[in-house]
């Protein structure tokens, strides 16, 4: 079955004072990969296990295909959840986990081993359906749960931190292996992880939520780049956070000065709205930044430093430079000249005014 | 070498520990086969005749057969209400449930003696003494927290997730709990009912109160057996009581070993 559309709407759950989830809308195509990102406690659970039925929501609507399934009980949606540490049924090999669902749905013993084995063949654990539950590794209890929520060939796929209790290695290689499977079945997702990464890596959109509600929705890119909050900034991606004080417009860019160095003269990305004298929040990617023992051309922002600290990361080395405007985090691709750099060394930081994302302050 | 020997020690302290805590139990099976016509030791002879008389007097082999009944039903009944007092126990908060378990688990707690006086006013009352219901229903109170316990060591271990799944699959609640809930309590609940049993069939304080001339235990009558003959056949009977109980651990071991 191809995926199917998902409309939520309005949805609100408190638990007593807490507002768990607060009006959170969100249109989902059929077939994408949508992942609510956020820290525990910013709703985003709720809201997938509101979608399972396994919450009963305060207000709102949740449709999937224009059916409005809210009162719906869970077993009556027809949707597949892929649980937190799998929930997998440990009084049932593998294939009886698997086929739960097809014999719930009444289907024939035959076309229960085709589909069972179907799906199988596609989490690669064909050799392992007679296997106890309590007798695999997490990576293969993963790919079981996720062969149990599919194999029914659900139009929605709903995922809860489904790589949370994996490591690292393991991590990367099954969210290849989600990637290629939710192509391959067309099924809508919805995922929810904290995780900026696994969510920059496999999502068509990101819902980034905080206090119950979504703080921003966008492509992965759009996240990233043009954050709409210092909240979702800070949270996505590493982030040098600057506090300056806006100065006059410069055409597109706007003045600004460091409250820790107000001699210097920066300029930053658009700051529409905000008054001259208001105080604000500048961030920059550590990989916007250039570091240089010249001082770098005119039109880029340009601050001294010494460099303190050289964090070999792998493919990318992290620096840490003091300047005036406080401790700076740069990285580096492994091949660029200035990985070479030596802690002690005084250095040029720079970057383009428009890498400089200005957002209002919290306060 | 220290170690080899320190280890040896111990072993030997081990078994000399298991010697005296299982030797009167075993000195009970030589009795049983004396010919004197009372408890002697060391038993002379060799005779059967106590374990014939056991099962030709209608005093001892009636009060075999109550007892089986009585633990039978005893089995069934506390089985049951403690896997439903242990899944609603569940349900409730865990600091809640924790003070609620505690008020089930008391008759383990309280001395047997307590628990017979108080259960003695309020049967004889309702004309349950000497009656095989009054006994079923003493033996459930003492039974109970057996299976309280067991039941709910598995309910605590479930990642109560596995519902949400099953739910999630397409599972009714009541499918969901007989596909999925119940065969995982299923070596909790076995090993409970097992533990009801033996309690049942082992009493003799309570049975004291509430049983009488129309419902006589096995234990009680070995009671009397003993105040008033010393006669081998309480040998002969202990003896089988041991063997039911051992078979029973035994079995209960099995479960727990799958």
């Amino acid at each position: 079955m191809p995926g199917a559309a998902v409309h939520i709407s309005g949805l609100s759950k408190r638990y007593g004072d807490f507002k768990a989830v607060d009006d959170v809308s969100l249109s989902i195509e059929p077939g994408e990969f949508v992942t609510l990102l956020g820290l525990s406690g910013s709703g985003k659970t709720t809201t997938l296990m509101a979608v399972a039925g396994l919450i009963k929501p305060d207000k709102g609507t949740i449709r999937i295909n224009d059916t409005d399934i809210v009162s719906l009980a869970p077993e009556r949606r027809g949707l597949g959840v892929v649980f937190q540490n799998y929930a997998l049924f440990p009084n049932m090999n593998v294939f009886d986990n698997i086929a739960f669902p097809l014999r719930m749905r009444k289907r024939s013993t035959q076309e229960i081993r085709e589909a069972v084995g179907r799906v199988l063949e596609v989490v690669a654990l064909e050799p392992f359906a007679d296997r106890r539950i309590t007798a695999l590794s997490g990576g293969q209890q993963q790919r079981v749960a996720l062969a149990r929520a599919l194999v029914f060939e659900p139009p929605v796929l709903l995922m809860d931190e489904p790589l949370g209790a994996l490591d690292r290695s393991l991590r990367d290689q099954l969210q290849t292996e989600i990637k290629r499977i939710q192509r391959e079945f067309g099924v809508t997702v919805i995922y929810v992880t904290h995780d900026q990464e696994e969510a920059l890596a496999l999502s068509d959109r990101i819902a980034v939520m905080s206090d119950g509600k979504i703080r921003q929705l966008g492509s992965p890119d759009e996240i990233y780049e043009r954050p709409s909050s210092a909240f979702v900034a800070g949270f996505v991606g590493d982030s040098n956070r600057v506090a300056v004080r806006l100065g006059e417009a410069r055409g597109e860019l706007r003045v600004v000065k460091a409250e820790q160095a107000p001699e210097l003269e920066l300029l930053a990305g658009p700051a529409e709205g905000s008054a001259s004298g208001a105080e604000a929040l500048m961030i920059v990617r550590p990989e916007a930044i250039e570091l240089s023992l010249e001082r770098p051309q005119a039109e880029r922002n340009a601050v001294e430093g010494q460099i303190e600290m050289r964090e070999f990361l792998g493919a990318s080395i992290r620096f840490t430079v003091s300047t005036p405007l406080g401790t700076m985090h740069v990285r580096k691709g492994r091949t660029v000249a200035a990985a070479a750099l030596k802690p002690g060394a005084t250095v040029w930081t720079s970057w383009r005014p428009s890498d400089g994302l200005i957002f209002p302050s919290a306060a | 070498m220290t170690g080899r020997m320190s280890s040896s020690i111990l072993t030997a302290v081990a078994a000399a520990i298991c010697v005296f805590l299982v030797m009167p139990t075993l000195a009970v099976a030589p009795i049983s086969f004396t010919e004197t016509d009372f408890i002697t030791f060391p038993p002379r002879g060799f005779t059967l005749r106590w374990y014939e008389e056991f099962f030709t007097r209608p005093a001892w082999i009636g009060s075999l057969g109550t007892s089986a009944i009585v633990a039978v039903l005893t089995a069934i009944l506390a089985t049951t209400l403690g896997t439903m007092i242990a899944l609603g126990l569940g349900q409730l908060p865990r600091r809640v449930g924790g003070a609620v378990t505690f008020f089930f688990i008391l008759p383990m707690v309280v001395p047997t003696i307590i628990t017979a006086a108080a259960l003695y006013t309020p049967f004889a009352r309702s004309g349950l003494i000497a009656s095989i219901p009054g006994l079923v229903l003493a033996h459930t109170v003492l039974a109970l927290p057996f299976v309280i316990i067991n039941v709910s060591a598995i309910l605590q271990k479930l990642d109560h997730r596995v519902v949400d799944a099953a739910r999630s699959l397409g599972a009714t609640p009541a499918v969901a709990f007989r596909r999925v809930t119940l065969p995982i309590l299923a070596p909790g609940i076995a090993a409970g009912a097992v533990f009801a049993f033996i309690t049942s069939f082992d009493e003799v304080v309570v049975s004291l109160f509430i049983a009488g001339a129309n419902a006589t235990t096995l234990p009680v009558q070995m009671w009397s057996g003993i105040r008033f003959e010393i006669s081998p056949i309480v040998a002969a009977a202990s003896c089988l009581l041991l063997i039911v109980s051992c078979v029973l651990l035994t079995i209960f071991w099995l479960i727990q070993r799958r």
